[in-house]
This record gives structure tokens, sequence and C-alpha cells, in this order.
């Protein structure tokens, strides 16, 4: 059994222009001690999820299961969720700045985080808070767990964070976009002070981002999300090397590439907006390999034997990667299955519509 | 903190000095001579220039203002000119009833306009905050003068002629001589006021808490797994406080209004109605008086609401 398995989760907002599914049919699962990158462009249900996992989001419709350790977490009490928050499941957020409420002491958040789960004195949850704070890299932290956040830089907010985060020794954390609001090189070293703890604790990490290239170095497998669903999951070296959809392959695309002059190449368009979503495949209106079937909605299928890597696209299992042979048999399977020959998805859908 | 502390209160005291010159050139400078009106309108010049000489203003206008300012400093603001009595002993033995009514409105208004926003803001829209919000709109529509009247007609008229125990229609008891009666005159009073004022709260709490309750640490202060009372309390509020502190500083300063009609309609001696009779009066040296005891309590307060700020915010305190 996994750690957490979430299956088939959908989150509705009822907004004044109607009914808006953030998040629709998600599965995923998640093993004790691995990392999940979850990825995806802005508006693509990451946090939706993850916070409705929580039982933080507020005014929805929730369908589906998130088992954790063989409990439904959508069917808990107030109260026993409470006790899993924070003790269990812990979150950090993309601005550490915010994140943090500006009156009150570094330290006495973290003292107040321990304190809620735990019975011990306030001088024994203060000594705690300092071994945390030195062991998520923060110098003289006997002294910087009196001062305020805004005393903090943007890293040190976010060490702090995770120091907090890692305060009782939780099985999964959910770090939301964790480094997105950094310089790069503080992300770096954010994102190795995660890995630490993880090797120290033995912590699973869901890890948000919309940065493919984040998730690279440290996740053990990938989810990518497209307007509320899961289009592509996968093992890490899969996802690099052997995605099926054309949105992941974009994704990739669209990574600076460091070593070559390379040009960056962003899909083109934005995403569709959630209360109006296109018919069939939501990534019709910007997939260059659209065909006639696409009309109809791919369900997220398995592409290799061992169903461990599954996409949500109608183009033959067996085209996977970005090299040029791959390339040509998508274009030609595009081809093959459209009247209208290959283009960019938006050119053959406005002929296709005139 | 301290220097934070010694800024402030500098400041305080220039903005009284600058006080003591306006009132003195409002009152002594600029309108028609002082002499003449307290000489009477029948006076001979010669008497006239005899008041004019007691009175000091003979002399050159800086140093009557010195004179003045030495006088303010002693605490002598001065005789009435009907009473003949001090304007400070006049002021001192009105002050208590004005204190008191309103600490006592202060407290009740502070109180229900916060507990009424912090609930509509916990579930906006709901029954709770569609009612608490008309009641409170209801009440800040009303004249002062209408709910005074109203309150007496039925907590003491109407309670009084159907032989029901009622509370008392007007004066004031000293605290120091009979707490009791003290707390009973003053309820009328202090309802009266805090009804009216309660709803620039309940508002102001409202709207400051759904801005703080949208916040990111307060998604964090749930996903720690504290519980709803001390996430909305203990990490809302203490943020939304901000905005109703400046605006409790401002509603003291403002209160006069208010104050004078309360005092006029519950028949309580306090300064709002010594204001009123002074001016009907024209009673210069009591005028003058509560004009400088008045922005003296605005300069007070401001500099307490300021000193809360620094409380409230760390980023204030520190910098
Ligand atoms: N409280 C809400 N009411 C209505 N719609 C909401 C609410 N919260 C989120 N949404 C919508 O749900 C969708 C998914 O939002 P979500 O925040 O999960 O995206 P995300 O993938 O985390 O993007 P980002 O990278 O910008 O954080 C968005 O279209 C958003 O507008
Ligand atoms: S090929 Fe069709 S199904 Fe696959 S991503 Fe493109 S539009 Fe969607
Ligand atoms: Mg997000």
């Amino acid at each position: 059994m996994s750690l957490l398995e979430v299956s088939d989760l959908s989150v509705t907002f009822s907004t004044p222009d109607g009914l808006l599914e953030a998040v629709r049919g998600l599965s995923f699962s998640l093993e004790a001690g691995k990392t999940l990158g979850i990825v995806g462009e802005s508006g693509s249900g990451k946090s939706v999820a993850t916070q409705t996992i929580m039982g933080l989001t507020q005014n929805v419709r929730i369908t589906g299961t998130a088992l954790f350790e063989g409990v439904d977490l959508l069917t808990l009490s107030r109260s026993e969720l409470r006790k899993v928050r924070g003790s269990q499941i812990a979150m950090i957020f993309q601005d550490p700045l915010s994140s943090l409420h500006p009156f009150y002491r570094v330290g006495w958040q973290i003292v107040e985080m321990i304190r809620e789960h735990e019975d011990v004195s306030k001088d024994a949850a203060r000594a705690r808070a300092i071994d945390l704070l030195r062991s998520v890299g923060i110098s003289q932290p006997d002294v910087r767990i009196d001062n305020y956040p805004y005393q903090f830089s943007g890293g040190m907010r976010q060490r702090a964070m995770i120091a907090m985060a890692m305060a009782l020794n939780p099985k999964i954390l959910i770090a939301d976009e964790p480094t997105t609001a950094l310089d790069v090189t503080v992300q770096a070293q954010v994102l190795e002070v995660m890995e630490r703890m993880q090797q120290e604790f033995g912590t699973a990490i869901i890890l948000i981002t919309h940065d493919l290239g984040v998730v690279a170095d440290i996740a053990d497998d990938v989810l990518v999300m497209y307007a509320g669903r899961a289009v592509e999951t996968a093992d890490r070296r899969t996802t690099f090397y052997e995605q099926h959809h054309p949105y992941t392959k974009g994704l990739l695309e669209s990574l600076p590439a460091i070593d070559t002059d390379e040009r960056l190449k962003p899909i083109t368009g934005s995403p569709p907006s959630l209360l109006r979503l296109p018919a069939g495949c939501s990534f019709r209106p910007r997939c260059p390999y659209v065909m006639d079937r696409c009309a109809e909605e791919p369900p997220l299928r398995p592409i290799d034997d061992a169903g461990l890597h599954r996409s949500a696209c109608w183009l033959p299992t067996d085209v996977t990667g970005t090299g040029e042979a791959a390339e040509r048999r998508r274009r030609e399977a595009s081809e093959a299955g459209s009247g209208t020959g290959v283009g960019s998805g938006i050119d053959a859908l406005r002929r296709r519509e005139a | 903190m301290a220097r934070f502390l010694v800024r402030r209160i500098s400041l305080g005291v220039v903005v009284l000095w600058i006080i003591t010159i306006l009132v003195f050139v409002m009152f002594f400078v600029a309108p028609n001579d002082v002499a003449h009106r307290i000489a009477g309108r029948n006076a001979t010049p010669a008497t006239v220039a005899v008041v004019r000489h007691t009175l000091g203003l003979d002399k050159p206008v800086t140093t009557q203002y010195w004179h003045f300012l030495i006088r303010l400093l002693h605490g002598n603001l001065g005789q009435s000119y009907f009473t003949q009595q001090s304007v400070s002993s006049l002021l001192s033995s009105r002050l208590p009833a004005t204190l008191s009514i309103m600490a006592g409105a202060a407290v009740i208004w502070m109180l229900l306009g916060v507990t009424n926003g912090v609930i509509s803001a916990i579930r906006p829209r709901s029954l709770a905050d569609r009612g608490l919000t008309s009641f409170a709109l209801f009440f800040y529509s009303l004249p002062t003068f209408v709910l005074g009247l109203a309150m007496l007609n039925i907590f003491f008229y109407q309670l009084h002629t159907h032989g029901i125990p009622n509370l008392p229609g007007s004066g004031y008891v000293p605290l120091t001589q009979d707490p009791y009666q003290w707390f009973v005159h003053m309820i009328l009073p202090w309802i009266t006021l805090a009804l009216l004022l309660a709803a620039t709260y309940t508002r102001l709490t409202r709207n400051s808490m759904l801005d703080v309750l949208s916040e990111d640490y307060i998604r964090t202060a749930r996903s720690k797994g504290l519980g709803e009372g001390r996430v909305v309390m203990r990490h809302g509020l203490r943020s939304a406080l901000t905005p109703i502190v400046t605006q409790f500083g401002i509603d003291l300063g403002t209160l006069v209004g208010n104050l004078v009609v309360t005092e006029k309609v519950f028949g309580i001696s306090g300064v709002g109605a010594l204001a009123v009779d002074s001016i009907t009066n024209g009673d210069l040296p009591v005028i003058i008086g509560v004009v400088i005891v008045a922005s003296a309590a605005v300069v007070v307060m401001n500099i307490i609401v300021d000193i809360a700020y620094a409380v409230l915010d760390p980023r204030v305190r520190l910098n």
C-alpha cells in the first residue's frame, strides 16, 4: 500500500460565472520516502489538488478519495484532520514572506506548531526550534530564533518554513512551488536543504512546480497536470527521455538549455479557461499534432507494458521522446488521423472550423 | 521603543504648543476687541481702557501670548465671566462625567463592533453576517438625539409608567461616591453612544478580517493543524487590528458632537454640556478652556494610538 493514494479526485468551485472544476478525476500515489513532482502551468490545479487533500480548500464540492496510510483524508472530521496537518503531512508554500505571520517571531511560530501537537514545555520546544533552524542552515540560530520574518532574507524565510514543516517529523512534506519566489542560486540551496531533510527523516515529498528543471534533480516520479487533469505520469527518467504527451514534450522543450545555444521554445497559446473547456482533449487548441479523434477526450491510459507510464493522448503508445524519428512518427500519425493535414493545432482547428 | 516614545511625545508637545498659539490668535487677537466685550456694550472708553489694562491687552502681542502661556502652564485658565468660578476647577468638576461616558461607551462599542465583525467575516454573506450588518447599519443611520430619546422613552419612561423597574433617565453620580449608582446612571448613555459607533467597527472589522483571512499566513496556520479559533483570533484578528485602532483614535477625537447631544439628552453635566452652554453665553474663558482640554485629549489619544501601533506591529517598533 502506498503512503498516499489519491483516486479520482475532483474539486469544483462554484463561482459567479458558473461551476469551475479545478481538478478533474486526478489519481496518483506517493510511496514512503519518495519524491513526486507535480508539474503544470499556472492554473492547472496543482495547488487546489494538494490543498484539498489537506482540507484547506473552502466552499468546494469534492469527490474521490485520498487514502493516507489507508485512511481517507477527505472524510475525516475537522479535529481528526487537524491531527494530521502539520504532524503527519506538512506544507510549505511559494512565498515564504507572506506565508509566515509578520507579527510573530520566527521561533514563536515554530514553537506554536510543536506545542500544538506535542505536550512539551516552552523551553524544550524552543530548544528544538533552535536545532531545527540550525539543521536547515541558518547561522546563529539561537539569535535568529527571536527575529521577525521581515528580518530574514527570502532564502532564510523558506529555510525557516522548512524547519517549521519538519518540526514534527512528518511523513509527507508538500512543497508548493517552494523556490519560485527565490533567486536562482538560493533556489538550489533550498532544494538541497529539502533533499537533506528527506534523507535524514525519510520524508516523502510532493514537489509542486511549473518548472520541469526543478523536478529533474530530485523527483522520483513526475505527474504532469493540464487544465485540472493528469495528462502524463511516469518516473523521472521516462518523463525526460520517453515522454508521450505533447504537453510534457512542450514543457521540456521550453526549458532553457544551459549548455547549448538552442533557443527556448515556449508552448504557443495559453491554458484554456476552466469555465469554458474545449470539447475533447483540453490541449487540443495548442497541440501541433491534433487529429480528428482528439475531439473525444483521451483517457489516461498505459503507455508501457507495466502500466507505470500513463498518458492521456491519442497518439500511438509506441511514439515517445523528443528525438527526430519520434517527431516524424508523430507527424505521420497526426496526418493519418486527420482529414486536414498537419499544422499547428491552432491552424488545424481554424481550418476545420472554417 | 524608548526613542520612538521620546520622539512621539516631543511631537505631541509641539502640536499642543501650536494649538495654544492658534487659540490665542483666534480668541484674543483676531476678533473684535475682547476688552469691549468684557466691559459691556455701554462702557465708556475709560472703562474699556481699564479693562484692557487689567487684562494686559495694552501690552505687545508677544508679551500677551507669553503671559497667556505662563498662566496656562500653571493650570490657570482664567475665570468664567458668569459664575466667576475658575475655569480649571469648572473643567475638572465636569471631566469625570464625560470621561465615564466615553470610556464605558468605548469598551462596549469596541467589544460589540469587533465581535460582530469577526462573526460576519467568518461566514461572509451568511444569515448571521447579513443580520449583524443590518443591525449595525440601522443604528448607524440614526441621529444621536433620536436614539437617545428613544432609549430614554423605552428604558426610563415606558418602564416607569408600566411600573417595571426602570433605569434612571438623567443625572450623574460620581464613581467615588457610589459605584453602583454611577454604573446604573451610565447604562443608557453608554448604550446609546456604543450603538451609534459600533456599526463602523462591525464593517471595518469584517472587511479587515476578510482581507486577513485570505492571507497566505492564515493558510500556513491552518496547515500547522491549529484550531480554527486560534487561527481566527490569534493569527487573523491580531493582524486585522491595525485599521481598527486607527479608527478608534479618530473616533475618540471626533466624538465631541455625539457627546454633547448625549450629555444633553441624559441631563449629564459633562464637558460637552459645558461647551454648549459656554458658547451660548459667550463665556470666552470657558470656551478656551474646553478647546484646549479637547485638543490636548486628541493629541494624547494620537500618541496612545501610535504606541498601540508599535505594540501591534514589530516592523513599526523596531525601525
Ligand atoms: N477559491 C477559488 N475559487 C474559484 N476558483 C479558484 C479558487 N482557487 C483556485 N481556483 C481556480 O482553480 C484553478 C486551479 O488553481 P491552482 O491554484 O490549483 O493552480 P496552480 O496549478 O497551483 O497554479 P499556480 O502555478 O498559478 O499556482 C485556477 O483556474 C483558479 O482560478
Ligand atoms: S494529439 Fe490529440 S489527444 Fe494528444 S495531446 Fe494533441 S490534441 Fe490531445
Ligand atoms: Mg499554485
